[in-house]
């Protein structure tokens, strides 16, 4: 029990806090609708969930009748006058009833692992599918460890509540008030007694737990600060290492660790005597039963035999008091849990497609931009009243400073956001009236900030071109320079890169990306700094293949190295957020304007 | 794992005393069934209540001291446990402080972060939950199988063939759900995994239209995940049916067995419910220990990947102090170079390819190297060998014509300012984190350094020395934190001093304004500059372009332009027509 007691204290703890945030932010009106959100998703398996629960009332019944059949027994145990064919009938019974205790058992547990695993499986599906459709600016809003979180670690948590909830809620509900029943029924007596003394082992492990509150709040709290000291020092290991600062850093993590030494020691020993404590409650519930149970059997009240029984319903009765009350902490934090996930699949999603949506085949590659205006946020304005006419195959770049929005631009055209006025047009419709897809196919999209999925080389190039030949995929990673360092990674095209990348370096990854675009060929592309992380040399040798693939394509390219975009059709000059100026090369640096400021800087 | 109880050497004691304490309170309540037993057979039998009253409060009596042994037992366990952890912690500390460059790239850092925390949290819970339970658990298994014969042998051979079974079904339940249970979490791992890269790589499924296929993906793996779920669940759902039956089973036989011996006038009926009692406690204490294998499975793993820290020992040993051959060529160097590579190449641990091939050339005092290249070429590595990162695998790097292996450790570090790429600064004070540079620097040379670092208004404008520094630096813009690196290896005043593209966030005109002071230093240091640009080397003594790992051009800037093929390409990305076309902003 030891070992169990004590995780319950460290949820106890973690528990409060939650629920304490819980309570802050919501009435209990909130938990009431958290709680229907669970059962809406438990009602497919509410058949299962029936059996399960009578067979948990079945189970408690007959482990309540077995002490019972036994106590009969043993009052046949009397020296000299011993009913052996009742004994044998009895006991014969006792068998039957173990075995389909045994079954019933099991069968709950199974069924009710089942339950648990596919309700939560039915929400992280839900919860995943909604990161397909969420709008973006939700997801560039919230860090993806907290979404990732969410849907990991919450649902998992909840999982674990609500197993717990299922297999000992019911179960030591059912068993309390059965054990109940049967002890009024043949001793009220020793009912009363036990009714008085076993409900103090629950005080005393809420004491407990309340105390040590603090104590682990202290601890955790070190706990983070020593962390952050590991994370820093080992995390720069290097620098350290240059300055000579290894004893310092050691003294330091040591003055942290003797702190956590005495707060950890507190914690742990303090919180480690609940289950001595509720261990010393039960014996005084036996002790208390013997009492009683031995003077009954005196007055003739009861026989021998029951009294063993009632001995034998405290000593394992009182066990359920003492679970429940980790139950309860356990639900409402499983409820905490159920209510981050609920509250993320509930985000509004993004606009659905217009009912006359209709497919962008092979665009052409007119964009047109009729006076939009657009903000991430209402207050801080950004693009306003914008206008652009790109004409089939024209190339426009986009410059200007970091952070001065060029990049928002790309997300408008992509329809990655919506603009808040004005239109964006292809070929002459408005791309709110296309299918996303659609409209997504026809560009080709190169990012700065490369992304590559765990997997085979092949996948991440063939990502938009599955069915593209060996030859197509060769051609396409010449074309970007990328053919000859995939050729000398262990196993090719089929190496498998780890999570984000792995082991190849930024520009390699970016390399990749851009073949990936290489062997898709689509209508028009986008090209945020597309090279940034590639030197110089090798970039200069993709330029060319950039030139040709630009070719009769509409092309949006994003560039701070002012050298890559000079030819383009139409330079946008961007600062904070506005575009300043607008014009080829030539005709940008006789403005002499900010852009002639920065090609000459 | 083994390996790691050295660090509970200092509490022997406790370690001797909690399962001792705990052992006693065991045995109080072993006792507990034999006390019933006397006042069935006694108090009961001969109507004595004044016995019963008695005995009651023996019963408590053991309950007390069973509670006091048992707060002791705690508090030595607790004890010895976070002791042993603290100890383990600093232990783990200092050793991966002594690790070279080689161990850290091996290792990674949330590695490293995680054996400190998580595993070390983990080896504590273990070793607590073996003081206070290990010895325990199958003492009053045993314990009650020795009670039981001492109260009939023939009833107690039942206890034999009970127990026997019961350890069997728990083992193998236990054993065979350890494998199923890390299943479990790598089928986890990876629905974790694709849901990150579904939302990190946002944008590029959008772009190319794979939400569907992503849904899929997803739907597919979460079934996996929860099929083994199930499958693991339904091996621990088995736990307790099975465990019931057996001890159902044997209670049954004990009566059966106890009715005959009381027939045969050997057993008093007092003593069969005594029997019962103790088969009772045996089924708690075994799901008690079935729990905590699967406790002690984790806490051993995380001991053993600990212990594999532990095993790693630095690819590197440092002479202690310096050889009176050395210390004499030291004293009369006069005009030798002060960095010599030889012929040096440098093979990272488990590469496949060379990270720099034949590197050849010398450096003076005073001089300023430029190192140039394209991304991946191998300039950072150069480099890092100067202050001995990396040692050469072939080669040799000299100091003053002294193999750089012949150095003690603080010698290099004393002797070389490096600059590294990543600008990093700890939480503390500007003038914490330039007193890293030298612990007993003045005001007056921390702004000496701060002004040649181009960083005083940086400085001024945080508010002084004294300003605070967030962890990381964060509070400060890249370009900034570079500077004030810059002036943390300065305020060394070291002999050679190294700058591994540490200005790439400042523009053109600070740029050139901190390479101009760099040249002014009053002690003529040896300077490396790395850079990508050709404008931040091309006033450089010798410059040296290297492609792939080798030196394909060494030279000034114009010698390099008619000679080399790739400086003169890098350099035309960089100027073509003559004209910079850098966009720059910080």
């Amino acid at each position: 029990m030891n070992k169990k007691m004590n995780t319950d204290i460290h949820k106890n703890t973690d528990h409060k806090k939650q629920s304490q945030k819980i309570t802050e932010k919501n009435t209990s009106n909130s938990k009431l609708h958290t709680f229907r959100e669970v059962l809406h998703y438990v009602r497919k398996y509410l058949g299962w969930m029936i059996v399960s629960i009578l067979l948990a009332g079945i189970i408690v019944a007959l482990t309540l009748y077995m002490p019972i059949l036994i106590g009969t027994a043993i009052d046949c145990i009397v020296y000299g006058s011993i009913d052996f064919p009742k004994i044998e009938s009895l006991l014969l019974r006792g068998i039957g009833v173990i075995i389909a205790t045994s079954i019933a058992q099991w069968i709950m547990n199974v069924i009710n692992n089942k339950v648990t695993y596919h309700v939560v499986r039915d929400i992280r599906d839900e919860a995943f599918h909604k990161i397909e459709v969420l709008p973006l600016h939700y997801i560039d809003g919230h860090s993806s460890g907290e979404i990732v979180s969410r849907v990991i670690a919450d649902a998992e948590q909840f999982a674990d509540g609500l197993l717990m909830g299922f297999t000992q809620f019911f179960t030591g509900v059912i068993t309390i008030l059965g054990t109940l029943l049967f002890m009024v029924y043949y001793s009220r007596v020793i009912t009363l007694v036990v009714v008085c003394i076993t409900p103090l082992s629950l005080f005393v492990a809420n004491f407990i737990a309340r105390k040590t509150f603090s104590m682990f709040k202290l601890q955790s709290e070190t706990r983070g600060e020593q962390t952050a000291l590991v994370d820093e020092m080992i995390g720069n290991e290097k620098v350290v290492k240059a300055y000579g600062h290894e004893k310092d850093a050691l003294d330091q993590f040591d003055e942290i660790n003797e702190r956590l030494q005495n707060c950890s020691l507190q914690a742990i020993f303090f919180s480690s005597l609940t289950n001595p404590a509720t261990r010393f409650v039960n014996s005084m519930v036996y002790a208390g039963v013997a009492v009683t149970g031995a003077v009954s059997v005196i007055m003739g009240h009861m026989s021998v035999g029951m009294m063993s029984c009632f001995l034998n319903y405290a000593s394992q009765y009182t066990k359920p008091f003492n679970e429940i009350s980790g139950v309860v902490t356990e639900l409402q934090n499983a409820l905490a849990c159920a209510a981050r996930i609920f509250e993320f699949i509930q985000e509004e999603p993004q606009t659905p497609e217009a009912a006359d949506a209709v497919v962008l085949e092979h665009a052409e590659g007119a964009v047109h931009c009729d006076d939009i205006s657009f903000s991430y946020v209402p207050d801080r304005k950004l693009i306003e009243h914008f206008n652009l006419n790109v004409k089939p195959g024209q190339n426009i770049a986009i410059v200007g400073p970091t952070g001065c929005g060029k990049t928002t631009i790309i997300n408008l055209l992509m329809r990655f956001y919506d603009v808040d006025q004005g239109t964006i047009s292809v070929d002459g419709t408005d791309i709110r009236h296309l299918t996303r897809q659609s409209l997504r196919k026809n560009y080709g999209m190169v990012l700065q900030d490369t992304w590559l999925r765990q997997g085979t080389i092949r996948d991440n190039i063939t990502m938009a071109r599955p069915d593209a030949t060996e030859s197509e995929i060769i051609q396409a990673a010449k074309a970007a320079h990328s053919h000859s360092f995939i050729k000398r990674l262990p196993r090719g095209y089929d190496t498998i890169i780890g999570e984000e990348g792995g082991m190849l370096s930024q520009g390699q990854k970016q390399l990749l990306c851009i073949t990936r675009v290489m062997l898709a060929l689509p209508p028009m592309l986008i090209l945020d700094e597309a090279t940034s992380s590639i030197d110089t040399r090798t970039e200069m040798k993709i330029q060319s293949a950039f030139a040709k693939l630009m070719q009769g394509r509409t092309s949006f390219i994003v560039a701070h190295r002012l050298s890559t975009i000079q030819n383009a059709d139409v330079i946008l000059v961007m600062r904070d957020g506005n575009i300043i100026e607008q014009g080829s090369h030539e005709e940008l640096l006789a403005r002499d304007g900010f852009y002639a400021r920065m090609y000459h800087s | 794992m083994r390996k790691l109880l050295v660090y509970l050497k200092d509490y022997k004691k406790e370690c001797v005393l909690a399962p001792l304490f705990k052992m006693l309170e065991a045995s109080f309540e072993l006792i507990v069934p034999l006390v019933c037993a006397s006042i069935i057979d006694v108090g009961i039998a001969n109507s004595d209540q004044p016995y019963i009253y008695k005995m009651c409060l023996v019963l408590i009596g053991l309950a007390l001291v069973g509670l006091a042994s048992s707060i002791t037992a705690q508090f030595f366990a607790a004890k010895a446990a976070v002791g042993f952890a603290t100890q383990l912690r600093h232990a783990l500390f200092a050793h991966i402080q002594r690790f070279s460059f080689t161990e850290i790239d091996t290792l990674g850092t949330s590695t490293m972060i995680t054996r400190m925390t998580s595993d070390v949290n983990q080896a504590q819970t273990g070793v607590n939950m073996v003081l206070r339970l290990f010895l325990r658990s199958p003492f009053v298994v045993f314990g009650a199988m020795l009670m039981a014969f001492t109260i009939d042998v023939r009833s107690a051979l039942i206890f034999v063939v009970a127990i026997l079974l019961l350890f069997m079904v728990v083992f193998s339940i236990t054993l065979v759900n350890i494998p199923m249970i890390r299943k479990v979490q790598q089928k986890l791992d990876q629905v974790l995994n694709l849901t990150r890269e579904n939302l990190l790589g946002v944008r590029v499924i959008r772009a190319f239209c794979k939400e569907e296929d992503e849904v899929r993906r997803f739907v597919a793996r979460n079934e996996a995940l929860t099929k083994q779920q199930k499958k693991s669940g339904s091996i621990s759902a088995l736990m307790n049916p099975v465990t019931y039956v057996i001890i159902n089973i044997a209670i049954l036989r004990l009566i059966w067995t106890g009715t005959l011996q009381v027939e045969a006038g050997i057993l008093t009926q007092g003593q069969v419910i005594a029997l019962y009692n103790y088969m009772s406690q045996i089924l708690v204490e075994l799901i008690k220990l079935a729990n905590l294998i699967i406790t002690l499975n984790k806490a051993l793993a995380s001991g053993n990947r600990i212990a594999d820290v532990f095993e790693m020992s630095s690819s590197m040993t440092y002479p202690e102090e310096l050889s009176q051959k050395s210390v004499d060529i030291l004293s009369k160097e006069n005009g030798t170079d002060t960095v010599t590579f030889r012929h040096v190449s440098l093979n990272y641990h488990n590469a496949e390819e060379e990270a720099l091939t034949d590197i050849d050339f010398s450096a003076k005092k005073g001089e300023i190297i430029g190192i140039i290249g394209g991304t991946g070429s191998g300039k950072s590595s150069l480099v890092n060998m100067i202050p001995r990162y990396y040692d050469a695998t072939g080669g040799e790097v000299l100091l003053h014509g002294i193999p750089v292996r012949d150095y003690p450790e603080k010698e290099l570090t004393r002797r070389i300012g490096m600059v590294l790429q990543k600008a990093v600064l700890f939480k503390g004070t500007i003038a914490s984190n330039l007193q890293l540079g030298r612990r007993d620097a003045t005001e007056a040379e921390m702004w000496d350094a701060i002004r040649v670092a181009q960083a005083e208004d940086i400085v001024k404008g945080k508010g002084g020395l004294r300003a605070k520094i967030d962890q990381g630096g964060k509070n400060l813009s890249g370009g900034q934190r570079q500077r004030m690196t810059i002036a943390r290896a300065l305020i060394k005043k070291p002999e050679i001093l190294i700058l591994d593209d540490s200005a790439s966030a400042l523009d053109m005109a600070t740029d050139a304004r901190l390479r101009a002071a760099i040249r002014e230093l009053p002690d003529k240091p040896t300077v490396f500059i790395v850079s990508q640009r050709t404008s931040a080397i091309k006033d450089a003594d010798q410059i040296i372009v290297l492609d792939d790992g080798r030196m394909v051009g060494r030279g000034t800037h114009d010698s390099l332009l008619t000679d080399c093929e790739v400086y003169r390409e890098i350099y035309d990305s960089q100027y073509r027509s003559n004209t910079p076309k850098e966009a720059q902003h910080e």
